[in-house]
């Protein structure tokens, strides 16, 4: 064994503190396995107590997800040709014929159209902004920059109120349109400050002597500065479009069908009809929250800078 | 390639003239990249903000956007800062607050502490100890109302097992008082990463000479973590009680589709209120009046904790 400094860590301090940590691990995502696993399990496995550990795999909970179902009785079922497809094959199983596609198709589509949507708007403007911030002599900068955080300060109903008045006024509310702008406008104060800070780190005698070759600003900007800085890019984009792809309280309050987003759209599963479909319901979590889990392993190395607005840098 | 009169004449200019004619068309520059962000921020939030502010002296009712709009001066305000229901909800808000961020903290700052070990794997552990703060409150909230359900949740089940307690003689939403831990009980597995990782960066900010010098001097491991590292990361736990502090103030997703406030009125935290009013009761001059009381009181505290912050970062 090698010598230890004396602020390393001892080996057994280092074994007990592994185990601690990864028991955390391993309650804190039993529930996310447990609705993973739910998703699975067929009707009566997802409501069976003591909860089934074991149980034979399923995609009845996808296909009802993705579609309406009617009941049909044993003779009409007999009557039918045979099923062509194995989503027919399992609706059939249960006595249910397929009818057409669910809604949450299209919410999930609606949800991938403002996420990018905004994404996109949000990290356009604010590279733009952040670039001028970080450059330039700008008059009130300091004003400026604290402004656009502290609009994250405010409760979303506080301004929801006006926005849903305003929104009307414009023909917004429940458009696609009227979501990107509003989303973009809430992740712009996180891109315009994460953003700055990654602009901060590339040294300025790249432009310089860009700007001394005859470049352009603009050339300067986007053929120096925006290659150098396409990593910090790439991981504000994720944060803003995770932010997107979750937000809740203003779907709720200003789409209702056209532009409705999954997260508004997921609860409305509970209440369909009498039994609660747990299998359906839990394969739109799983399907909602595959995506944003890559996401969170791919952006590990800058996840604390992200969430604290740039404040941590590590 | 653009190539402006003003280029060419930057390129014939000797070098500090050059710079000159740049250094105008800069400031042209920072105007035209920051002027849209600005533009879309005014209307989008200020704007807005102003319009709620106006709508807080009126008797305004969007539901009924062709009645008479009638100018009821500081009415709406002085009937929420003497009504009941108000306190009642700032306390329920309160509790929600003290319990989430007190549990937050302590096993937010256990794990950092023990992560900081550096022990095998901690990289692998950390990115999977975060997951939850990046999901979808709506959907998370929806799906612990499924592990909640009395009769067939793992919560229910995983208590009978652990402490014998029948899994169908309690209700985490239901009435018994359980509905108010419920929901910090998710909110603390859903943010926890959160101040664990701000506190992971705080303990990484210690320099090693400091702890060397400790054991030099021969102090205690326990006073060395009383005299070092608990001073020298708290502004880092501060930051991310403020952080936590400012987004459970105006909390409404997760527990709107936990508990939707209920049962009765237990879980009804300022904000669901707020919602209740303006979006079913359609209230909404009361409710504006309702929003700037709550958009005051978070940014009054909010500023007297950056104070104290920052002169704990002064010393």
């Amino acid at each position: 064994m090698s010598a230890h400094s004396v602020t390393e860590p001892s080996p057994a301090s280092k074994w007990i503190a592994g185990i601690l940590v990864g028991l955390y691990a391993v309650i804190t995502l039993i529930p996310l396995i447990w609705i993973i696993s739910t998703s699975f399990k067929s009707g009566p496995d997802s409501i069976s107590y003591p909860p089934k550990v074991v149980f034979q795999p399923t995609l009845e909970g996808y296909v009802n997800l993705f579609t309406t179902q009617s009941r049909a009785s044993v003779e009409d079922l007999a009557k039918l040709p045979a099923p062509t497809t194995w989503y027919d094959k399992i609706t059939r199983e249960r006595g249910m014929i397929i009818s057409g596609p669910s809604r949450f198709g299209q919410r999930f589509l609606n949800s991938v159209i403002i996420g990018f949507g905004s994404t996109f708007l949000s990290i356009f403007l604010g590279t733009l902004a952040a670039y001028a911030f970080s450059r330039f002599k700008v008059p009130l900068k300091d004003d400026l920059l604290f402004f656009i955080l502290s609009t994250r300060m405010m409760p979303p109903i506080a301004v929801a109120i006006p926005i849903y008045l305003m929104f009307r006024q414009l023909g917004l509310s429940d458009t696609h349109l009227g979501m990107i702008l509003l989303y973009t406008a809430v992740n712009l104060s996180l891109s315009v400050w994460l953003l700055k800070g990654f602009i901060d780190e590339i040294p300025r005698e790249y432009e310089e002597a860009a700007l001394i070759d005859g470049y352009t600003r603009f050339q300067a900007f986007y053929k120096v500065v925006l290659p150098q800085a396409a990593t910090g890019i790439a991981s504000t984009a994720i944060f803003c479009l995770i932010f997107a792809w979750n937000e809740y309280a203003f779907a709720v309050l200003l789409t209702s069908g056209n532009a409705q987003t999954a997260p508004p759209f997921i609860p409305t599963i509970l209440s369909v009809g009498g039994g609660i479909d747990w299998p359906a319901v839990a394969a739109a979590a799983t399907l909602f929250l595959l995506p944003v889990i890559i996401f969170t392993v791919l952006l590990r190395k800058h996840l604390l800078r992200g969430i604290t607005f740039g404040a941590v840098r590590k | 390639m653009t190539d402006t009169p003003a280029d060419r004449l930057a390129r014939a200019t000797p070098q500090p003239v050059a710079r000159r004619i740049r250094g105008l068309s800069d400031r042209a520059i920072a105007w035209i990249f920051v002027a849209p962000t600005i533009f879309l921020l005014l209307s989008v939030n200020i704007f807005p903000l102003i319009w709620t502010i106006r709508l807080s002296f009126t008797n305004f009712a969007a539901n009924k956007p062709n009645a008479e709009v009638k100018w009821v001066g500081l009415r709406n305000y002085t009937r929420i800062l003497t009504d009941a229901d108000t306190w009642a909800n700032m306390q329920t808000t309160a509790h929600f607050l003290i319990w989430t961020i007190t549990f937050q903290v302590l096993i937010g700052f256990s794990l950092a502490w023990l992560i900081n070990r550096k022990f095998k794997g901690n990289d692998l552990v950390t990115t999977l100890i975060v997951i939850p703060m990046m999901l979808s409150p709506a959907v998370v909230g929806n799906f612990w109302t499924f592990l909640y359900q009395p009769q067939i949740g793992l919560v229910n089940y995983a208590v009978e097992f652990l402490t014998g307690i029948p899994a169908d003689s309690f209700s985490m939403l239901g009435p018994g008082g359980w509905a108010r831990w419920a929901i910090v009980i998710v909110d603390t597995w859903m943010w926890t990463p959160f101040v664990m990782l701000i506190c992971l960066a705080g303990l990484r900010s210690i320099p090693d000479y400091i702890y060397e010098a400790a054991e030099v001097d021969r102090a205690s491991k326990w006073r060395q973590f009383w005299t070092i590292t608990l001073p020298m990361a708290l502004p880092f736990l501060m930051l991310a009680v403020l952080f936590r502090g400012i987004e459970n103030f105006r909390m409404f997703d997760l527990v709107v589709l936990l508990t939707g406030g209920g049962p009765g009125n237990e879980t009804l935290l300022a904000s669901i209120d707020l919602k209740r009013e303006a979006f079913e009761k359609w209230r909404t001059g009361y409710s504006s009046a309702y929003a700037i009381v709550l958009f005051v009181t978070v940014f009054g505290l909010a500023s007297i904790y950056v104070k104290a912050l920052n002169k704990v970062k002064e010393r």
